[in-house]
């Protein structure tokens, strides 16, 4: 349908890996070119997690065109003589659709018209950044069975406590922002570990806890920016002092880029939470309390304790996130009371769409940075609503999230190792 | 619920035999077994309430003006009107104050059972706000507009009572329904959008019926090809912001006389009733939209514990396999109730658009449908207790309007004092709710044979 169709479907297979282990073995087993060629046109008619990515990504693109063409004021006006002249509206229409998804692709990877080669993968990277520590934490907390609502929260308190310590301390450089990415990342630990003690404690249930916390976490920063001491001078708009130069991310790629090294934090903290919930004893208790409370409990491991560790964890991925929008250059160096960007809310989406693993999760927080940043190109040369990407990102997960729509649609195999492994809990835990 | 008394002492102070009907004319003993609350929990809530007493009876007291404080119960538009009274004030504040201190030293000393620890929290609320209030109007240059301040609750808490039913409808029956802003936005958008086309009662019926075409998307994922509950619903939200707001920039940004400009419902005054003096005008005086609400409230109640239908919706929601193997068809009562309550939640959304402020902004919910899924929560998924919650979220946001434009002793700032009722939340969440039970089945697709 267009270009960057098969574009968009690549970058997400680092995320589906783990699924992929039943196939290998099933390769292994039946040696020679003919049985591998079996075995790959059998994944390809099955609903293997990739091919249902795939799938999804093409789906979500068809109805996104759909919605392009209707919204379309020439193509509507060429429908007003479809019976007259049916190649018109179909030329105005493709043209709308081809345009819209170029500008995306444009925006998010490469612009062959003008503008610096790598600026554009450049901003798919600063967006995909929080979305990818956010996401991350939102994951985590969703294999111990606990729906983090609260990243909003997480990342004000943390930026607000990171770029206070990027503008009002004076420390050398070098320190000043590992102080800094500290102060983020205790900033979130506190405020998520407040939702897992209520929780661990009381038995409050931490959907709401999160929720009240990120209404005060707002109405904290829009005090904090009516305050002589934290807003910038001359007092007039609702925008901190910004951050001193020493506490700053540096540039990955020189200043012409906005990519800094909190993008480097990102691909840790990724291979942090892998190797936790893989390797780590710890990650190990997250995983039995998340998989049934009762059976650990029985088992001997403290579930309160499991809670509110797990939340310090996940709040400090949060924290990262806030270090990252305040001490980055994505908020030019200032706390406002948008400094989280909406990142908490689409944090879950793309933890979703990265089923509860670590690396699926970087992916997908990586389509959802180049989404977003291939929105500013699709504002700004064509008259599609940027809006547009946010309805993509949502039909996305909604394929991925029922396989059984996408075998009706395109008549495929049931397999098993197509299994969901997103532990999202209901309310009784 | 069992695992989890396990680890809490489980002494057992009471024991004793409550009747209660499950339907018309059957009645079944149940035994109430009340679990003693642990030494430290006892204490620590009495303390917080002695805390809440001292804050009253010394902050307020210490801090409140010289005179009386004057209240006045009309609201606008009174039929009959009451006459203006004056409490006497730091002496009203004080008596609040030592009543609350004393309420927590009954909770140390004796502690009180989970049911009475409720009212006596709720009694705590109250004192604080009768002393609040007081504490507000002691400066003496305007009355405190008792009456207005519970239009506006009302008001205000309409798409919240509506939204927390639209996710009661659905969770009653065992699924989970996270996707209430979604579903509002969509009701917003539709009301606005035909409620100019067409008239304001032409949106009205639009927003129930794009609100029962969100929930038979949430239906369909739901029940058919059972995704999991709580994704779908975050997905659904997204979904909807990003298509209301794509389609607000595509029609509604460039053309707004002819696709953004409903009539608002204007309030119809019911006949003797409205006539009522305080009542009259704070309860029968209302948009069409308030007393469709009354309407579903009430049916709820009493036909969730009360109708064939509201039996068995509790017992697909409870025991699925149960119901299912006495002759319900358990997918088929989803499927209805789901898509009821989106009707509900695009009736909450047409209270923000055109019967309110008569027009659709981008993301115009703002977070109200999470506030509604909290107050369902909140009150132990019964609709008294969704009713009663909402109320109070819409009574938070109220007053904080409320003392904006009053004189009051010492000037509070606007924003520390709107992240009050969501800090009362979380303590009323931790301290007296503590665990709530969901309905059994809440959340888990139902396939047959499984």
């Amino acid at each position: 349908m267009s270009p960057e169709g098969p574009d968009l479907g690549k970058k997400k297979d680092p995320g589906e890996e783990p699924a992929a282990e039943g196939d290998t073995k099933l390769a292994q087993a039946e040696s020679g070119d003919d049985r591998t060629r079996e075995t790959i046109s059998q994944i390809l008619r099955s609903d293997h997690p990739a091919v249902v990515t795939v799938l999804a990504v093409i789906c979500a693109m068809i109805v996104g065109a759909i919605l392009i063409v209707v919204s379309d004021d020439a193509t509507r006006s060429a429908a007003k003589y479809f019976t007259a002249a049916p190649g018109d509206t179909l030329t105005t229409g493709w043209d709308a659709v081809k345009n819209a998804y170029v500008a995306l692709f444009e925006g998010a990877i490469y612009n062959p018209n003008g503008g610096q080669l790598l600026s554009p993968i450049s901003e798919t990277l600063v967006y995909a950044t929080p979305l990818i520590l956010a996401g991350l934490s939102v994951t985590l907390a969703f294999r111990a069975g606990l729906f983090n609502i609260g990243a909003q929260g997480q990342i004000l308190m943390s930026a607000a406590l990171a770029g206070y310590i990027g503008f009002a301390w004076d420390l050398p450089a070098g320190i000043h922002i590992i102080v800094a990415i500290i102060g983020g990342i205790i900033g979130g630990a506190i405020w998520a570990a407040l939702a897992g003690a209520l929780k661990a404690k009381t038995g409050a249930h931490e959907v709401i806890t999160t929720i009240m916390l990120n209404y005060v976490a707002v109405f904290f920063i829009n005090w904090l920016l009516t305050q002589t001491w934290f807003q910038a001078p001359p007092y007039q708009q609702a925008v901190s002092r910004p951050v001193d130069g020493n506490a700053q991310f540096w540039h990955l790629f020189g200043s012409g880029l906005r990519v800094n090294f909190s993008f480097v934090l990102a691909i840790a903290a990724t291979v942090f939470v892998w190797w936790l919930l893989k390797y780590g004893t710890f990650g190990f208790r997250i995983r039995a309390v998340g998989s049934n409370q009762d059976a650990a409990r029985t088992a001997g491991m403290s579930v309160a304790a499991t809670y509110i560790g797990v939340m310090v964890i996940v709040g400090a991925l949060c924290g990262l996130a806030g270090a990252s929008q305040v001490l980055g250059e994505a908020n030019n160096y200032h706390i406002t009371a948008s400094v989280d960007g909406g990142v908490g809310f689409t944090a879950i989406t793309v933890a979703l769409l990265g089923r509860g693993t670590s690396w699926g999760t970087f992916a997908a927080g990586l389509l959802f940075g180049a989404l977003t940043a291939g929105s500013g190109q699709l504002q700004a040369s064509t008259p599609t609503p940027p809006d547009l990407v946010q309805v993509l990102q949502a039909l996305v997960v909604i394929f991925i999230a029922a396989p059984g729509l996408i075998r009706l649609i395109f008549r495929l195999r049931r397999s098993k190792s197509a299994g969901s492994a997103v532990l999202a809990k209901g309310w009784n835990g | 619920m069992s695992p989890e008394l396990n680890n809490d002492s489980t002494d057992v102070v009471d024991s004793s035999v409550a009747t209660v009907e499950v339907a018309p004319g059957k009645v079944v003993e149940q035994h109430v077994v009340e679990l003693k609350q642990t030494t430290a929990r006892r204490v620590g809530t009495g303390a917080a309430i002695i805390l809440v007493g001292l804050i009253t009876a010394l902050v307020l007291g210490m801090s409140a003006g010289s005179q009386s404080a004057s209240f006045d119960l009309n609201g606008s538009d009174p039929g009959i009107t009451v006459p203006k009274f004056s409490l006497p004030g730091v002496g009203l504040i004080v008596a609040c104050g030592i009543v609350i201190i004393l309420l927590g030293v009954a909770q140390i000393v004796r502690g009180f059972s989970k049911s009475t620890l409720r009212w006596v929290g709720i009694a705590t609320g109250l004192l604080f706000l009768v002393a609040f209030l007081t504490w507000a109007g002691t400066e003496g240059k305007q009355a405190v507009q008792i009456g207005s301040l519970l239009q506006q609750t009302l008001f205000l808490a309409t798409p919240l009572i509506l939204g927390s039913m639209a996710g009661l409808m659905c969770e009653k029956t065992g699924v989970i329904n996270v996707a209430i802003e979604g579903q509002m936005l969509f009701g917003a958008f539709a009301g606005a959008l035909f409620g100019t086309i067409a008239g304001s009662y032409f949106g009205l019926i639009a927003a129930v019926v794009v609100g029962c075409l969100a929930g038979s998307l949430l239906a369909v994922f739901a029940i058919k090809f059972t995704v999991n509950q709580v994704i779908l619903g975050v997905v659904i939200n997204a979904f909807a912001l990003g298509l209301t707001g794509y389609l607000y920039d595509a029609m509604m940004a460039n053309d707004a006389t002819s696709t953004n400009q409903p009539d608002v419902f204007s309030p119809i005054k019911i006949p003797v009733l409205g006539d009522i003096p305080v009542v009259g005008s704070l309860l029968f005086n209302q948009t069409i939209i308030t007393y469709l609400m009354y309407l579903i409230v009430i049916v709820i109640d009493v036909m969730l514990l009360r109708s064939r239908w509201g039996l068995r919706t509790r017992a697909v929601g409870e025991h699925p396999k149960a119901a299912d193997t006495v002759g319900i068809n358990v997918l088929r009562l989803r499927y209805r109730n789901v898509i009821i309550g989106g009707g509900i939640a695009g009736l909450a959304g047409a209270a923000l658009t055109i019967g309110s402020v008569g027009q659709f902004n981008k993301n115009m919910t703002s977070g109200q449908g999470f506030i509604a899924l909290a107050a369902l929560i909140f009150g132990r998924w019964t609709p008294r207790g969704a009713l009663g919650a909402a109320l109070f979220f819409g009574f938070a946001s109220a007053l904080q309007t409320a003392l904006s434009l009053l004189a009051t002793p010492v000037k509070i700032d606007s924003n520390l004092l709107q992240m009050l009722p969501y800090l009362a939340t979380i303590f009323a969440v931790a301290g007296l709710v503590g665990r709530v039970r969901a309905p059994a089945a809440d959340g888990e697709p139902y396939v047959k044979g499984d």
